[in-house]
């Protein structure tokens, strides 16, 4: 059981590391991505071709699979976000991308194609995922919290205001892009020595529409909403096991009624803190009492 | 006259020649030929559609300019982006306000104030270095700028939860926050009443010493216009109409004619 749970939690926090970071891009810049899961595959493949084929250590090969994430984000992103695509075209650039990229993982030879790579060594274990995670958050909360992440946050505001208080808006939505780019390879370089097999049908659409339906899901301008979101996707699902046909129906459920009940998605524009708990909490103590 | 154009030869901070914008068939800037010296505050006037707000965004590079040349500082700028435009000295408040409007009133003017920090996205991430003393300076001098309006007591307020005036009010701040030399508001006084507006002309006047800055100003309150521009410059359907002083101005056929109406007469002043 207890495996079972920490399990889920693992498979949780993967997930959280790969939401934080499209919430830096979506939530603070403002931007849509239908292809965030492709980040996580280069990364997932990246990592595991250097620890399987090469030997690599597994944390530079995690290093190794953030950065090339990152590099494929500055190069997808230049010319889309240079043209100044506006959001929702730029959202369908990014899931031809995504889908560009699984068939490309589909006929690489070095990826071995459809057959995917197997056996891969176990190196992600839960205290790993535990410390990266809470690293990336940390990292992420510093940055939407600096002058870089204000400028984001300008420009999703509104970009012609945001270029008047001399933030360059290609060089704000790139630098937001190539950060989440990187959060995602992280996630999917723990993701690949975790599960320990990858193939490239475990990277579909389906993974990237769930990564931005945490995001939005959680609250846009918000990290902790967002992470509990993810935590809530991966978890609901595998609660509802038990009942297993209707798992997709509650999960479509949950979205519907949080898009009805809270537009702004769980915590938007907030995020969690003890001062804020304790506020709640003397409110709903003063409304029970009058 | 005031002190700096008595120190010496006056400087041009701003000259634009012979600027022309279409926008397709339309012309919406004919020809604007003027300057503006370093500490005047000109006024731009006109009947709505005029093409003033359309100069502004020539000046401040949000079009670029089909015919002519903008000239700051001795510096050709039209084909720079805005942001940096700004860089160089040129900030500006917008018309139809364009605020952030779901951030605080403080960090609204700490973007502003970022438009000069330096410190790299590496050290901002890992809070390495004097990061959090910088984030420490950034909200002090916000805090300033929020002083000069008179908003300090409401930098925690979200920015459209406040009254429109006070809006106004924070554009400007946050204009101020970009250290400008030259001030372009679009204008500032829309929507007050003859009493708010001449307060805000005062406020503008203090700012406008205080900071030491150059100010173009696109008004409809003639009052306003009248009390604070030592020269005007008038627009109508994207040409010129006319140039000069105050009183020249209020006296000019044509300007009555196609703006003011033949029936005006300049109001008292304090």
């Amino acid at each position: 059981m207890t495996q079972y749970l920490s399990g889920i939690l693992s498979l949780g926090l993967i997930y959280v590391i790969a939401t934080v970071g499209l919430a830096v891009f979506t939530g603070f810049t403002g931007l849509f991505s239908l292809g965030h899961a492709a980040f996580f595959a280069i990364g997932a493949y990246t990592a595991a071709i250097l620890t399987y084929f090469y030997g690599v250590n597994f944390y530079l090969a995690l290093a190794a699979a953030g950065v090339m994430s990152g590099l494929v984000g500055f190069l997808i992103g230049y010319p889309t976000l240079k043209a100044k695509l506006r959001t929702d075209y730029f959202a369908i650039a990014t899931l031809g991308f995504g889908e560009a990229t699984r068939v490309l993982l589909e006929n690489l030879s070095i990826t071995q194609g459809a057959r995917g790579l197997p056996g891969i060594t176990n190196y992600t274990t839960l205290p790993v995922i535990i410390v990266i995670a809470a690293l990336v958050i940390w990292v992420a909360w510093n940055f939407v919290h600096s002058r870089h992440g204000r400028a984001a946050i300008a420009i999703r505001e509104d970009f012609v205001a945001a270029e008047m208080m001399g933030v360059n808006i290609f060089i704000g939505r790139l630098r937001s892009l190539i950060f989440s780019a990187a959060c995602g390879g992280i996630a999917g370089g723990l993701f690949a020595h975790y599960f320990c097999f990858i193939q490239p049908s475990m990277f579909t659409a389906y993974m990237s529409t769930q990564l931005t339906a945490a995001v939005v899901a959680g609250g846009m301008g918000s990290i902790s909403g967002p992470v509990m979101a993810a935590l809530i996707f991966i978890g609901v699902p595998e609660l509802l096991r038990v009942a297993n046909i209707w798992r997709l129906v509650a999960y479509g459920l949950l979205l519907v009624l949080i898009m009805i009940f809270r537009p702004q998605g769980l915590l938007g524009y907030r995020e969690i803190s003890l001062s804020g708990i304790r506020d709640f909490f003397a409110r709903f103590r003063k409304g029970a009492r009058s | 006259m005031n002190s700096l154009a008595m120190a010496g030869k006056p400087t041009e901070v701003l000259e634009l020649r012979g600027v022309t914008k279409r926008f397709g068939g339309i012309t919406a800037c004919k020809d604007l030929t003027f300057h503006i010296r370093e500490g005047q505050i000109m006024g731009l006037i006109g009947p709505n559609g005029a093409g003033k707000t359309t100069a502004f965004n020539l000046i401040t590079g949000v079009y670029g300019v089909t015919e002519g040349s903008i000239i700051y500082n001795d510096q050709i700028i039209n084909g720079k982006r805005p942001d940096q435009i700004v860089r160089i000295g040129i900030a500006r408040t917008f018309q139809n306000i364009r605020l952030f409007k779901n951030l605080s009133v403080l960090d609204n003017v700490c973007i502003a104030v970022d438009c000069h920090e330096t410190y790299l996205l590496g050290a901002a991430c890992l809070r390495l270095g004097n990061v959090r003393k910088r984030e420490k300076a950034i909200q002090e001098q916000a805090m300033e700028y929020l002083a000069a309006v008179g908003l300090e007591d409401r930098a925690s307020v979200r920015a459209n939860s406040m009254p429109y005036g006070y809006q106004r009010k924070l554009e400007i701040a946050r204009a101020l926050a970009l250290k400008p030399k030259l001030l372009l508001l679009d204008e500032p006084a829309a929507g007050m009443n003859p009493e708010e507006s001449l307060e805000l002309a005062k406020l503008i006047r203090i700012l406008h010493e205080r900071f030491r800055l150059t100010t173009l100003l696109i008004e409809h309150h003639m009052d306003v216009v009248m009390s604070l521009c030592e020269k005007i410059y008038v627009m109508n359907f994207g040409v010129k109409l006319a140039e000069g002083s105050a009183e020249e101005i209020q006296s000019d056929p044509e300007v009555l004619r196609a703006y003011l109406g033949e029936g005006y007469k300049r109001a008292e002043h304090p």
